[in-house]
This record gives structure tokens, sequence and C-alpha cells, in this order.
């Protein structure tokens, strides 16, 4: 008995140790250039980690998986959205896999949790998808860079067009009850409020809203427009029950991208018609960049490519141009990370696209208005703000100098009967 | 039912603190880091296995505790810049006092009510987290949690955070090893057999399962304390209901009613999620189908299994807990 | 006052979906005191399939009879298979369910992916009715007629029929009910087909205007089991008081008290346990 617990052991500990020990001798092998992704594969989020990294492996096939002279080697692991499992998962990319570039993330704490470790690693970071605030403001890492947005970027112009072309006055918000939906609101206030409009209403539902029934009916009846920031099952539904309980029709609806984006506008009806939103991507731009990434897309994944997709493509490009621009000396981060924010690409599929001194785009953002042509939905842009920061027309020093958008207390609701 | 009472045991026990002590300085760090976050969820499967297998109590709110502890760490480390000392006395003190306010609530259920209070509880301080921002930063969490330094001497090196680690899982577990082992514990697994029975022998259940409920919601509250300074953040994943069902599987994996097969529960676990993902997406199959074949199968987890065998070829009767809650003669 | 008319309207076809998804488990764990973690994945299911028929078939009420059937069908594959073999052990059963839960969820995704989907309800209940200034979806009302409905099938089924009594008396005392002739394993493996079945309903019927996408199944059973803890466990009575309460409180909570909006469900949920350990009207 003795002895047959000892064998188990052995070979456990055997098994340990080998599993252990098995990359130490490989080192750092010059040859393939390594680019580890991650992404909640598993778990309710897994349909948008699929978008994202069919849109990153799309543009790695297109230009044969390999640039400056050196293979690429694309390495994705499942971080369950769960913020410690994409540090630990980010561990392995680093210290076992050792990649010389991650890339990856769905949900804003995933982004802070990995950022202590990103500086103290000194790993280039690239982020496709968060859109929280602080990652390029207050709270910014030397060795993070981001590709995607702010979630005010696209909500601050959304409220210049609604004041000054719409002619709106008065706006009620139904947005999500965390961090997005409390930064893509405010962002839209503020400046709305600072041209004269006024913010009548704030409701807040949870992140996990289905039925809107509490929250549709409490609107204000008096307002030009409801502003609403939701995505996925949550803006489905709301659009829905918006026309079920006489919203549409009655007031117009407007709001944060993702209400309409590409991920959820193909499963919806004729209550989408007539929405209108903002954001850095539609699918239905009509540039021959776009045109050929949406032909490319639909023929490698099957289905019209959101947000979700391009960020992840022009995130890629991103990379790439980065590594070729250093003729592929990929070891030497510092130089890899310095070119990356230097970037600066014209035809995106989303438009022209560089880096501002935070690390985020400065890029076009789009109103659009959703219509339904030659028997499909889709996102028509009537406007282009071209060339907008996160910080849109406000000094960067000022923007910083105040607290981070919020819920209650910054921008408040001064107009809030 | 002893926790160390074959040989075979302690000799599995005594050569596994071994390897634990010794072989880390030949270990990659990202194994390390892996083996680091095996103690902390051994630490939380112990405090569960105390209420589970032994108690009985099958609770799905530990990870309040675990969370509270967390938070505290984070919101003390990063806001306040507290010392460490004061940091680990006052996230103990705070997840202890949690327990025992909660027990009050939940205590006096059973069975299925008792896992709906704890479920509805553990929920109540996730709402929490999620929305009181100033002090949890909300759904963005708590980041920047420096890895701790005792005294001037710091462990933000993996090899020496894990032997931090390891210290405190091991104090943890002689704890409440000296716990189970006692009178008391033993009163906690006649209550598991049948509360009835021992009220009519004269013992108060009610305080015995009330002190149970709070010495696991003070140790879930100390793996809590080790998490945040594993991770160096925090955020209300923490505070989940999946890391209630995890550390359930690592009890019931493990063996229920035998406290160190949580630590082989999670070690399992552990390593089996990460290796795992490398090849599939489909983890979430395989952990279901897991918990299917443990119950099917090995119902006294895997240490459970292997002693039953070992006593079948020394042929010596013993009571056992099993996964189900019973025990078999 | 229009207020407090929609609010109490919105409370009860809330409620009424919530009857439909606890009233089955409530049966199950009455019957069998099984803690089945995998009831929010019936619901689930139901809806995919019902999904999928009416894709296919573009009828509602067949997706409403597909699904359930074939939930039903899988409720008692699980039942007959894999948990009559440890009767009566609470903790292994809850378990088991809990790896079924966590296969259902993985096979949900493979099967229909990630997107979420609404099922188109019948065009004629697709409208609103408008009364003066206040809207009232004309499905609501249909979700409130299928409650009373069910309710009222199983509370004939359970009081004024031959298996009710069946029912009843495996509930009270098993070992008598099968000393007496009753075919006690024929009853359970029925009675939790029939908890499937009403699940896969409350899927169906929710699926058309909640939807349905991966998590789904995670998100309504803390919903099912807080009414049956505040209902009482093994009660129809109580199943349907503890829907409408936990409708109401949950509505006007979210409407009121926005703050508070992640605790509306749980709150009443402790408090009615702290004061009635055995819920409002639990017999067990």
């Amino acid at each position: 008995m003795k002895m047959t617990r000892r064998q188990v052991l052995g070979a456990l500990g055997g098994a340990a140790a080998a599993a252990a020990t098995r990359r130490r001798g490989w080192g750092a092998e010059k040859g393939a250039i390594k680019i580890g992704y991650f992404a909640p594969f598993s778990g309710p989020f897994a349909q948008n980690a699929k978008d994202m990294w069919d849109g990153f492996r799309l543009y790695f096939e297109e230009i044969g998986m390999q640039a400056a002279g050196r293979k690429i080697e694309l390495i994705s692991e499942d971080d369950w959205v769960e913020p410690a499992q994409a540090l630990t998962k980010l561990r392995k990319l680093v210290e076992q896999d050792h990649v010389h570039l991650a890339a990856g993330g769905l949900l804003a704490p995933v982004g802070f949790a990995v950022q202590g470790y990103v500086n103290s690693q000194k790993i280039p970071y690239v982020v496709p998808i968060i859109s929280a605030e602080d990652l390029t403001q207050r709270k910014p890492s030397p060795w993070m860079v981001r590709l995607s947005w702010t979630s005010a970027q696209p909500t601050q112009p959304l409220a210049e067009y609604a004041y000054k072309t719409l002619g709106f006055r008065r706006v009620a918000g139904v947005n999500f009850d965390f961090a997005f939906g409390w930064e893509s609101f405010s962002g839209f206030q503020r400046v709305f409020e600072d041209l004269g409009g006024k913010v009548v209403q704030k409701l807040w539902a949870p992140a996990t809203v289905s039925d809107f029934a509490p929250y549709l009916p409490t609107v204000k009846r008096d307002v030009d427009a409801v502003f609403a920031t939701f995505s996925g099952n949550a803006a489905r539904q709301f659009l829905k029950q918006a026309a079920d309980y006489g919203i549409k029709g009655k007031i117009a609806i407007i709001g944060q991208g993702t209400l309409t984006d590409e991920h959820v506008l193909p499963s919806m009806g004729d209550e989408a018609i007539g929405v209108i939103t903002g954001l850095h991507y539609t699918s239905a731009l009509d540039t021959p960049a776009n045109k050929k990434f949406v032909a490319a897309y639909q023929k490698f994944a099957g289905k019209v490519p959101g947000y979700y997709s391009e960020n992840d493509y022009t995130s890629a490009r991103v990379i790439v141009e980065a590594i070729k621009a250093i003729g592929g000396e990929v070891e030497n981060r510092e130089k890899l990370m310095a070119a990356l924010r230097k970037v600066e690409i014209p035809d995106s599929p989303r438009g022209p696209i560089k880096l501002d001194e935070h690390g985020n785009p400065i890029q076009n953002i789009y109103i659009r208005k959703v219509e339904r042509v030659g028997g499909q939905l889709q996102n028509t842009v009537i406007h282009t703000y071209p060339n907008v920061s996160q910080f849109w027309t406000y000094k960067p020093e000022d923007f910083l100098k105040q607290p981070v958008y919020d819920r209650d207390n910054f921008p408040g609701c001064k107009f809030c009967a | 039912m002893a926790v160390l009472d074959t040989r075979g045991t302690r000799c599995f026990s005594a050569v596994a603190f071994v390897l634990l002590a010794v072989l880390p300085p030949f270990l990659s760090s990202y194994v390390l880091t892996l083996l680091t976050q095996v103690l902390i969820f051994a630490t939380l499967a112990m405090s569960v296995d105390l209420l589970l297998g032994f108690t009985g109590l099958a609770s799905l709110g530990q990870a309040a505790y675990f969370g509270l502890s967390a938070y505290t760490v984070a919101v003390l480390t990063t806001k306040q810049g507290a010392g460490f000392w004061q940091t680990a006395a006052l996230s103990f003190v705070l997840s202890l006092v949690l327990a025992a306010l909660f027990g009050l609530i939940a205590v006096h259920a059973a069975g299925t009510y008792f896992l709906m209070i704890t479920l509805a509880l553990g929920q109540v301080l996730w709402g929490l987290a999620y929305r009181w921002v100033s002090m949890t930063g909300g759904d963005n969490g708590l980041a920047g949690v420096p890895r701790p330094s005792v005294q001037r001497v710091s462990f933000d090196d993996p090899t020496r955070f894990f032997y931090f680690t390891l210290v405190v899982f091991l104090v943890s577990a002689l704890v409440l090893y000296l716990v189970v082992e006692s009178p008391f514990g033993y009163s906690l697994q006649g209550i598991r057999e049948s509360d009835g029975r021992m009220r009519i022998l004269g013992y108060h259940t009610w305080l015995h399962k009330y002190l149970a409920f709070i010495i696991s919601g003070a140790f879930s509250g100390v793996s809590g304390f080790l998490w945040a300074y594993y991770n160096g953040f925090v955020s209300p994943q923490d505070v989940s209901l999946v890391t209630n069902m995890e550390s359930f599987l690592m009890v019931a994996m493990g063996g229920p009613g035998t406290l160190f097969g949580s630590t082989v529960g999670a070690l399992v676990i552990v390593f089996l999620k990460n290796f795992v993902s490398a090849y599939t997406k489909r983890w979430l199959l395989i952990l279901g189908g897991m918990y299917i074949l443990t119950i099917m199968y090995a119902p006294k987890g895997i240490l459970g299994a292997l002693r039953e065998w070992g006593r079948r070829k020394a042929s010596l009767p013993r009571a056992t807990a099993t996964a189900g809650g019973r025990t078999d003669r | 006052m229009e207020f407090w008319v929609t609010q109490m309207f919105n409370g009860i076809s809330f409620g009424a979906l919530l009857f439909l998804l606890a009233s089955g488990l409530s049966l199950i764990f009455g019957v069998m005191r099984i803690v089945n973690i995998a009831h929010g994945s019936y619901y689930m299911l139901g809806a995919y399939v019902g999904l999928s028929v009416v894709w296919r078939t573009h009828s509602f009420a067949l997706a409403l009879l597909a699904g359930a059937a074939t939930i039903a069908v899988i409720g008692v594959g699980m039942e007959r298979l894999f948990l009559r073999r440890f009767h009566l052990q609470e903790q292994a059963q809850m378990l088991l369910t809990m790896g079924f839960a966590l296969i259902f969820e993985d096979l949900a995704l493979i099967i229909w992916g990630g997107d979420p989907y609404t099922i188109p309800p019948p065009s004629l209940l697709s409208g609103s009715m408008h009364i003066e200034t206040l809207t009232f979806p004309l499905y609501r009302f249909f979700v409130v007629a299928m409650a009373i409905a069910v309710g009222l099938f199983l509370w004939l089924l359970q009081e004024r029929t031959r298996v009710g009594a069946m029912i009843r008396a495996s509930v009270d005392d098993k070992e008598m009910a099968g000393g007496v002739g009753i075919n006690v394993p024929l009853v359970s493996a029925g009675i939790f087909g029939l908890g499937a079945f009403l699940a896969a309903i409350g899927g169906v019927m929710g699926g058309a205007f909640l939807g349905v996408f991966p998590g789904v199944d995670f998100e309504v059973l803390p919903f099912a089991f807080v009414v049956v803890i505040v209902g009482g466990l093994g009660s129809l009575k109580g199943a349907f008081v503890g829907s409408m309460l936990v409708g109401l409180v949950d509505n006007f909570g979210k409407a009121l008290l926005p703050e508070l909006s992640y605790f509306t469900l749980f709150a009443p949920m402790a408090l009615v346990l702290a004061v009635r350990p055995t819920g409002l009207f639990g017999r067990v």
C-alpha cells in the first residue's frame, strides 16, 4: 500500500516537474513572432469573443501570417470574462509561451486588472475593444495602447448633432447601470448641457436587464428624445419594448452605437428603424476599404462585421505596421511600443486612424440612422465628424482635471425633477 | 472519522508538504503562480469543507467573505496605505464579523433553505460591490494592490509570494485540522449525521452550527485576503456565484470531510482548467462532465476513493462522508 | 396614478411568467426533494427549441408544444438515468444537476451559437392596448392567461384527480405511498418530467418578451428559487403567491429604487426566510 501510494505521488510529482520545466530550455526563439490574444470564449460572451477573434485573425491570414520576413504565430486563450483568469492567462502567454505582444480583453475590469502586470513585465498590450475612459485618461499605462474607443468618444459628438441638427432640447436617459452606461451617457449629457440642452431624467437598468417594463412607462413623455446605452440582448429588448410601450413613434430614440451595432442589428425588426446612434464604425460605411473588408469578413466568418470585428481587424493591422516599422525586431519591446504609438492608417475599414498621446485613437465618428436597404437593416451614415478625439472639443488638461464620468457625481443631474 | 487516521494519509501529506517546500525554486514562474492559486483555492475549499463535509451544511455564499476580505485588502492598500498587519487583522476580523451577522439569519434554516439564504446573502454582497462605486470602484474594480511586505521584506517575486501563501495556507490547515479533530469537530460530524439525535443527546446544535459557520467564513476570508495580493486586483467577479460552484466541486472531487481532499481537488481543478483551455474552448462541458462523473463514480472524492481502496486492501471497516452528505457503513 | 396601474400590471405579468417557471421547481422539490440547478437550463432549452420550431414552421403554438415536450423528455431522462441513484441525497443531486446545467449551457452555445434572439409572438398578440395615456402590451395579457390556465390545471390535478392524490400521497409520505401500491418511481419520473415541461413553457413564453441568449439559464434560476423559497417548497399556492410577490417587488423595486436594483430580488427573500424559515406556505 505504501509503495503504491509513493508510486502515485512520484508519478504526479514527475509529471508536474516535467510540465513545469518543459518550456524552460526553449527561451526566446528568433523565428516566429508570437502574439498572445485573450477573450471570453466560454460563457455568455462567447459570440462577442468569436467576432473579436475572427476579425483579428482575418487580417493576419490576409497577409499570409508573416511580416517583416518573420512568421507570425497567434496564441489564443480563454479568460472566461473573469479578470483574474485574464491575468492568469496573460501570465501563461508571457511566461510560458513567451509572446512578444499581447492583445484582447472584452470587459473594462479586465483592462484594469492586467495593467499592473503589463507594466511590471514591460509587455506591449494592445486593447482592441475595452472602452473604459480612464485606461487612456487618468490611469494610463506606458505599455498599453488601445485601438478601440472611449465610451464617450461617440456620444459627445452625438450630443452636438442632437442639439444643433436634430433640434432636441430635452432628453431622458435609460442606460446600463455600470461604468459603460454611466460614461456613455455622461459624455452626451455634458456636451448637450454645455450647448444649452437639458437632461431631465436618468433611469438606470442593471447589467442583466431584459425586462424594461419597470423603466419605459416611467420615462417622461415631454422629452424630445430618449438616449439609451445597451448592447446584446438588452439592446434588442429595449427597442422592442420601446415600441410595445408606445415610446417609438412619439419620442425619438438615440443612443450609444452598441444599441444598433451589427452584432445585434441583423436579428432586430422594424422597431429599430429610425434609431440614431453614434459610433466609430458601421458596416454600411461606403468606402472602398470598408467594402473590401466587409466582403472578406462575410466570406471568412459568414456574417456582417460589427465593431467587435472591425476593431480587432484594425488592431491587427496596427500591430503589423508597427512590426514592419521596426524591421521585425519585436524582441526590443521599447521600440515596438514606441512604434505602436506612431502608427497611422489612412484607409482602415473605419476610416483614417491615428493615436493621440494618451494611446487612444483619433478617428471619425459616424452618426448613423437605421434604415432598411435592400430588405436588410443597416446603420446608414448620415453625418461624419472627422478626427474626433476622446476629449471632443475640450482641452485635454481641463478634461482630465474633472473626475471620470460616473453615475451620480459628474456630471450630476441639474435639471432632473 | 479522523482526518489523518491512516498511515497512508500521513505519508501522503508528509510527502506533499516536502514537495511543496522544496520544489518551487526549480519550477517555472507560470507553474509557480498556478500552484499559488491552488493553495489559495485550497484554503477556500477547506473552509467550504468544514461546513459541507463535516457539518453537512451546503453554503453557496462563502464568496461573500472571500470577497469582503479581498476588498478590504484592496481598499486599505490602495486608498489608505495601511501596513501589512493592520490589513491582515482588519480583513480577518471583518469576514468573521460578517459571518457572525449572516450566520444569525442563515443557521436557523436547514437543507435547501440554508442553501438559498446563503446564496441570497452572497448576492447581496455582490450587488454592494457593484453599486458602492466610491468604495469598491464598481464593475471596474480596484487595481494596484501591491504585493505584501512584512517588516521590510517584500514578497513580490513569484517564489517569495508562493512561500508567503504556503505559510498562510499551512497555518489555516493546521487551525482547521485542530478544529475538526477536537471534540467540537466530532460534534459537528454528529450533527451532520443527525441533527435530531444530537439534540436529544443534549448538544446545542444551533450553537455548534453557528460557530462552524463563523470559522468557515473567517477562513474563506483568509483565502480572499491571499487572492487580493495574488492578483493585485479585486472586482465584483470575485464575489460571484461561479467561485462558490468551483469550490464545491473541489471539495466533492477531492473528498468531502477529509479537509486535505480539498487541496487535491483544488490542484486538479486549477491545473485542469488552465491546461485544458489551451486545447479546447469547451471548458464548461468538461467541468459539467467532471461534476457528473465525480458524483456517479467517486462520490467520496479522490481521497475518499483512495482510502476506500486502501481500506479494502487492509479489510478495515470505517465510516466516511460522501458528497451526498450521508454515511455508509 | 398611471404609474401605479402600469407597474402593477407589469409586476403581475412578470409574476405570471415566474409562476410558469417556478411551479415546476416547487413540484420537483416538493415530491422529490431535488434541488434542481438545471431548472434554468430547462427554461433556456425550451426557449431555444421553441425558437428553432418557430423558424421552421412559423407556429407559436407548435413551438410551445414542441419545446415543452422535448424538455420533458430530457427531464425524465435525467431523473431515471442519473438522479434516481441518489435518492434523498440532496447534495449529490444538487451537484449532479449543476453538472448538467453547465453541459446544457455549452451545448446550447454549440447548437444555437451566441447571438441573442427573440421568439416572435403570434401576430395577433404583438400589438398593444391603449387606454387613455396608458399602454399595455397585449402579449403580457397572454402570459397572465397562460399562467392562470396552468395554475388551474395543476390545482385540478392535485386536488381532484387520482393522479393528484397519488402525488399528494408521495409528498406526504413516500414510504406509505409505496406501501399502498402507488408506483412511486413512475410518479417521480412523471413529476420531474412535468416540472421540466412547465419550465420549458415558461421558456417559450418568456423567449417572446425577454429573449433567449446564452446565460439566460443562470439569470432566471435565482428568480425560480426565490419564488419557491418565499412561497414555500412543495406548495402550489405558495408558488403562486410567491411569484406574484416577487414579480411585484422586483418591478416596483426597480422602478422606485434603482439604486437598489441589484438587491430587489434577494433582500426580501432573506427577510421572509429570517421570519418564516419554511416560506409562507411551506409544507416541508
